[in-house]
């Protein structure tokens, strides 16, 4: 009885204590908290207004969004979501983007699912079926798919592709040249640290034009690959030397005796980097990893720079789009692109904290 | 006091034993510093031995030479006949004949007790995961905590910790146990349970070199009593002498020190 009287009082309290606490400590922490009220209460306002309130959400053409004072035009971005999405990808093979989606999703979902069964099952499917379906999916040419050249390939399937590939690839990349930068063997300490230094000395912006510009130069004439798939490689290889750094650091909070006690036991090099050394160093560094991810999803945006149109691309090109020119349409359009963006990184930042939640509550030190 | 306890026993006869560890005119430098200087010992099958000294003095040093986290310079070791060098299969042998327990636990904390225990049984041994997971069971309860199996190391305490070490390092199967300092670290509450586990080891007639400043166990089962000193052996002795009339100056003063505690 007085168990439940109590109850909602209690909660009502801890509110107002969770506000004392966090929100007014301290005159400083008083005085910080107001001034982030003041600073929401100046932008979200305008930010509503102009995102819903003087906004025009249907239309055929940019005359719709003519009228003064007029707010985002969103007519705009849902009358070219199907390019936004897909690029020039030929509309009529779409389904193929699509499944690759879902067979991606179906992967994914499951196992970012701590309780989710059979992971290994998952992992084998995500890193071994998944690319090579993706791969025979998306360019097609066998299987009685009809092929579609990389260069219709384009919008936010193209931000994805680069940013995935990226991802899955430079980790172990990363990994084995953090352990090379660590190695007793001097010749492979110092191709790592070249490696690093170099790719880390460089924009990326000039790895991609050497990767689509010069690589072609050195090579023998006839001999062509793939802009798109020059691309991965820059960007793979760049964020590799990030990750190689990340992991170095997570490497050194290593302590030597979880080595030795693994040597001690009869488990051989490679055997004591895969299930001791490396599961340990790579939950330190978490946090840094994913940042490196993020980074590598907004890098992504600079292919633009050598003739291919992701997300960010796709809406650039139509943005030149008479039908749609207005005055509103630019800024729409880069808010769009800013907060799809957002919501990705959002997501990996929101996931990789509960993760390592989790690890903590696992009871590991 | 503790010199009328009888000597765990055992069925064993070291005037027959073989030679397990032979060492002889060992010697290690870290750059110009000599950290070993003409180590010379033979360890006999079933022989209990504890090395005692002061710190720095290059006991860590010496046995963790005996199973190769360090490599010596001069002079030679070899264990069961078999001479160690850089052939990898030597070592991965002797890593495989020799467990060693350290100072620091170093348990895995990102696996549990058990996956601690049969981590190297399976993929060293090749062992079967069930039977692994049998073993590990069994070698958890003979040091008295196979309730502990799931938890993480990082829930124990230290002398539970160090207990689950001992245990993962029988799950190969040793002939030989290195134990370095293993209740150094150890609230003296915890002490004890240890070194209850490592008598009924000795009693088992496993060989055992330990690195221990816990002189009432050396008493209680070592055989012989190595004292070092500034990367020498300057004392090897049976501990009822060692204790009662050590011959060198340092070792008294050694003996002096710590017996007064
Ligand atoms: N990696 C190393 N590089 C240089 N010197 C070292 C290294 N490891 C140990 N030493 C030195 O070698 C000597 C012997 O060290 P060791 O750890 O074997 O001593 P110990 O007898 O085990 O001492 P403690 O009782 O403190 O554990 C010490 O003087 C130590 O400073
Ligand atoms: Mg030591």
């Amino acid at each position: 009885m007085t168990q439940l009287t109590l109850a909602p009082v209690r909660r009502r309290i801890s509110a107002m204590a969770w506000a004392r606490e966090n929100l007014f400590s301290s005159p400083f922490n008083t005085v910080l908290t107001l001034a982030a009220l003041y600073l929401i209460w100046l932008v979200v306002p305008d930010l509503l207004d102009w995102a819903v309130f003087r906004a025009t959400f249907t239309g055929l053409d940019r005359k719709a969004c003519l009228g003064a004072d007029q707010g985002a035009c969103w007519p705009f971005v849902t009358h070219n979501l199907d390019q936004f999405i897909y690029g020039h990808y030929p509309e009529e093979e779409r389904w193929r983007v699509d499944t690759t989606f879902i067979l991606g999703i179906a992967g994914l979902v499951p196992l970012m699912i701590p309780r989710a069964p059979w992971k290994r099952l998952n992992a084998l499917y995500m890193l071994g079926f998944f690319p090579l379906a993706a791969f025979v999916l998306l360019s097609g040419g066998r299987s009685g798919l009809n092929p579609v050249d990389t260069s219709y390939w384009g919008g936010f399937m193209l931000t994805l592709v680069v940013a995935v590939t990226g991802i899955v690839l430079s980790l172990p990349l990363g990994i084995v040249l953090a352990l090379g930068r660590r190695s007793r063997l001097p010749l492979i300490r110092l191709l790592s640290v070249i490696y690093i230094e170099f790719w880390r000395g460089v924009p990326l912006v000039t790895v991609l034009f050497m990767a689509s510009v010069m690589l072609p130069l050195f090579l023998p004439q006839g001999v062509t690959f793939d802009k798109l798939l020059r691309c991965l490689i820059g960007v793979t290889l760049f964020s590799a030397a990030y990750m190689a750094e990340v992991v170095r650091g997570g490497l050194q909070a290593i302590p030597r005796g979880q080595q030795e006690a693994a040597s001690a036991l009869g488990l051989g090099y490679w055997q004591s980097m895969w299930f001791i050394v490396i599961p340990q160093a790579l939950r330190h560094v978490i946090p840094g990893i994913v940042n490196t991810f993020i980074g590598l999803f907004k890098d992504t945006t600079l292919v633009l720079v050598v003739g291919l149109f992701d997300l960010f691309g796709m809406v650039q090109f139509q943005l030149s789009d008479a039908r749609w020119s207005t005055p509103q349409t630019p800024t729409t359009g880069y808010a769009f692109v800013a907060f799809v963006f957002w919501v990705c990184c959002f997501g990996m930042s929101r996931y990789s904290m509960s993760v390592e939640k989790r690890l903590k509550q696992g009871g590991s030190k | 006091m503790m010199d009328s306890l009888e000597k765990a026993s055992s069925v064993r006869d070291l005037a027959t034993a073989r030679v397990k560890i032979e060492i002889a005119g060992m010697s290690k430098w870290y750059g110009t510093f000599q950290v070993l200087k003409n180590i010379n010992l033979n360890v006999l099958e079933g022989e209990r031995i504890v090395i005692a000294g002061p710190s720095g003095s290059g006991k860590s040093t010496l046995i963790r030479c005996i199973n190769r986290l360090e490599t010596h310079d001069a002079g030679r070791i070899a264990i069961d006949g078999v001479d160690l060098t850089d052939d990898l299969r030597r070592v991965d042998v002797v890593r495989r004949e020799v467990g060693m327990v350290f100072q620091q636990f170093n348990l895995f904390p990102h696996m549990t007790v058990l996956e601690n225990l049969t981590l190297a049984p399976i993929l060293v041994r090749k062992m079967p995961e069930a039977e692994a997971r049998d073993m590990a069971m069994q070698y958890l309860e003979r040091v008295r905590i196979p309730e502990q199996a799931n938890k993480y190391p990082g829930q124990l305490s230290g002398g539970q910790q160090q207990r689950v070490a001992i245990a993962r390092a029988l799950c190969m199967n040793p002939h030989v146990m290195l134990f370095d300092e293993p209740t150094s670290a150890l609230d003296p509450e915890m002490i004890k349970e240890v070194l209850d586990v490592m008598i009924g080891l000795a009693e088992s007639g496993m060989t055992m070199l330990c690195v221990t400043h816990e002189m009432g166990f050396a008493r209680q089962v070592a055989d012989r009593v190595v004292f070092m000193d500034a990367g020498e052996i300057i004392e090897d002795d049976v501990p009822e002498e060692f204790f009662a009339h050590p011959k060198n100056d340092r070792t008294r003063a050694f003996l002096q020190q710590i017996l007064s505690h």
